[in-house]
């Protein structure tokens, strides 16, 4: 940004002063959610319950595997708003393939099985459309991705006429409704890929090589990192976790509407990224951090409503949260 | 150098030789297209994402974005219809004054607060929303018919829909704005280059200022007309005016990076994509093909997909020439 022109002097000067901010701006999240937690415990009835805990759980599940592959992207500079449009082509492809709809079903489970890989993997193509936008023709990604974002729904809405799919296929829905252990199936697989990304981000060449691209591009190239293939690959990534996503989505609902499944999910995943201390001009990511925020947004979601306030003013708090959040990171950075 | 020149001439020319082909082509295929009535309510219609557009432009040659519009202009919607009871003066003035406040917050987080534009207006976006929908107490509100206030969506001026000579005015504003006052000049410095444009002494802040104030007024005046139009407040109406805006904007050949573009092809991209799908509506009357709405916006998205590539392709031989 414009920090550039900052006099040297200023900026040591500023070191002790910002070290409240810098304290914040990494504990921030953390001291947020512990917070929240505490106040629930003490105003909100009813919160110590397993209840409680699967509601928020499950309701934030798909925001943070959208937003894990938000962070990987957002890790090289990038941006992904086609995401939401991807959930909405995954969710509308995999019941009309294990409904029969595109060709007759034999076996069931064969059907969902190639219904489940058959969507997540178009999503993931559409991802990899994304980033070969953004790499081969040097696209900015937010206009790259803002494509598909448009085009994206409306192939979803033509490929099911804009109809309501709805179904009732306990062999699918698994995705969404099983709890083994008493633990919703998706918030697992959401732990899995949580887990999965921040161990290939901070222990393996590809995660590093994400961060190298993200902190200077041009430097990275120099130093032999195959950019072009990182940035396909985030993308792709991305495209897999949306469609992924997009596949629990309709499950839960035991429908697919494609006018609504994933709508305004880019939001909401890069809130939580940018809350969760990734820098949105990439170069630094946080998955754990990712998690803690979309939990931190959704928590404040819950405490409002759970204390009277309208879903509506939620919302400007939310607002009010992600700008205090980024802007606590800007003092940081400074 | 050369080659620059060809960018911009192909930026500008391009998207009003495809809008002149596209308007042709109905021209010649279905007789009413170029009646009065489809004109005008193609103008009318189209006016609103006009307005939006135009403040998008000049936020987006200054290198920054603008997300909030669409829930801004649902907000300024809200708040004329609440105020249309009082007269157009008042309705008017409720609308545009609350594109106004959005405005404003946007203007101080992206130069006081040094935020990027990115989040400082997607954070405007779900306030301007979530306050929509409380003044509205979630439903849509419905204008007052005795007051007047209609006129500004429905009316005619000779035979101008209102809200069209609305929109003409301020980009003809905008224009001027943009070619000859050093404001104008600014916003373009910035967009080339903010710290060389700060270090030449130019008041980059003021200027970046003024361009999210105007975007957010820009998107309550169309929050206005969507009400007066409608004869409603919309609270959720506005969702995904943004990016419309945004590939208005590009198809119209100013570069999202910032330091160039310009207003009067902005119109004609906004007019480019609404007569793209007024020509599917066409198309489906006359039975030859039967394609759904959907397939509008998918249309949309190849449009824009071939506009960027295009642009990437003239950008990258100008920064090899």
């Amino acid at each position: 940004m414009s920090d550039l022109a900052t006099p040297s002097a200023a900026n040591d000067a500023g070191n002790r002063r910002f070290d409240v901010f810098g304290f914040l701006a990494r504990y921030g999240t953390v001291i947020a959610l512990v917070l929240l937690v505490v106040f629930n415990l003490a105003y909100t009835r009813n919160f110590a319950t397993l209840q409680t805990l699967n509601v928020n759980l499950t309701q934030v599940c798909t925001i943070v595997i959208v937003a894990v592959g938000m962070t990987l992207v957002i890790a090289t500079g990038g941006i992904d708003l086609s995401v939401g449009s991807l959930m909405a082509i995954s969710g509308a492809l995999a019941p009309m393939i294990f409904m029969g709809t595109i060709f007759p079903v034999g076996n069931i489970y064969l059907a969902v099985a190639v219904a489940m890989v058959a969507s997540i993997l178009v999503a993931g193509l559409f991802g990899l459309f994304n980033g070969w936008l953004v790499s081969r023709f040097r696209i900015q990604p937010i206009v790259a991705t803002l494509v598909l974002f448009i085009a994206g729904r409306g192939i979803a809405q033509v490929m099911t006429n804009g109809n309501l799919q709805t179904f009732r296929v306990p062999q699918f829905q698994w995705i969404g409704l099983a709890r083994p252990l008493g633990i919703p199936a998706q918030v697992i697989i959401m732990a899995v890929l949580v887990a999965a990304a921040a161990w290939a981000l901070h222990r393996t060449v590809f995660g590093r090589s994400i961060l190298a691209v993200g902190g200077n591009e041009k430097a990275s190239e120099l130093a032999g990192i195959a950019v072009s293939r990182i940035k396909l690959a985030v993308y792709a990534i991305s495209g897999l976790c949306a469609g992924l996503a997009g596949l629990v989505v309709i499950a839960i609902n035991s429908s697919s509407d494609a006018n609504l499944v994933g709508l305004g999910m880019e939001l909401d995943a890069i809130a939580a990224v940018a809350v969760g201390g990734t820098l949105l001009s990439g170069g630094k990511a946080a998955i754990i951090g990712t998690l803690l925020g979309a939990l931190t947004i959704q928590l404040v979601r819950y405490t409002l409503l759970a204390n009277g306030v309208p879903d509506a003013a939620a919302l400007v708090v939310k607002a009010g949260i992600i700008a205090f959040a980024v802007w606590l990171q800007q003092q940081h950075r400074v | 150098m050369n080659s620059a020149r060809l960018v911009r001439i192909i930026g500008t020319y391009g998207v009003v030789i495809a809008l002149a082909a596209l308007v042709l082509f109905g021209f010649l295929r279905y007789d009413r297209f170029l009646g009065l009535f489809n004109v005008m309510s193609v103008l009318r219609y189209n006016s609103m994402f006009a307005l939006v557009a135009l403040g998008m432009c000049f936020v987006i040659m200054t290198g920054g974005i603008d997300l909030s519009v669409g829930s801004v202009a649902a907000l300024g919607s809200v708040a004329s219809a609440l105020a249309s009871p009082h007269g157009i003066v008042a309705g008017l003035a409720a609308g545009v004054g609350a594109g106004l406040a959005a405005g404003l917050i946007n203007a101080l987080l992206v130069t006081r607060g040094n935020l990027m534009p990115f989040i400082a207006t997607l954070a405007t976006m779900l306030a301007a929303s979530g306050s929509a929908l409380l003044l509205a107490g979630n439903q849509t509100v419905s204008v007052s018919y005795d007051s007047g206030f209609t006129a500004i969506g429905q009316g005619n001026f000779w035979i101008f829909p209102i809200p069209a000579v609305i929109a003409l005015v301020a980009y003809a504003v905008g224009s001027v704005v943009l070619n000859y006052t050093s404001t104008g000049r600014t916003v373009l410095a910035i967009g080339g280059g903010e710290d060389a444009s700060r270090l030449m002494g130019l008041r980059t802040d003021r200027v970046k200022f003024l361009v999210y104030v105007a975007s957010g007024c820009l998107a309550g005046l169309a929050g206005v007309v969507l009400a007066s139009q409608f004869g409603a407040g919309q609270p959720i109406e506005g969702v995904g005016w943004e990016l419309f805006a945004i590939a208005a904007v590009v198809v119209g050949g100013t570069l999202l990076t910032g330091g160039s573009g310009s207003v009067l092809t902005t119109l004609a991209g906004v007019l480019l994509l609404g007569i793209l799908f007024n020509v599917l509506n066409f198309e489906n009357g006359m039975g030859w093909i039967s394609l759904s709405a959907y397939w509008q916006s998918v249309i949309r998205g190849l449009f824009l997909l071939v506009v960027v590539l295009l642009q990437a392709r003239l950008t990258a031989r100008r920064e090899t020439a």
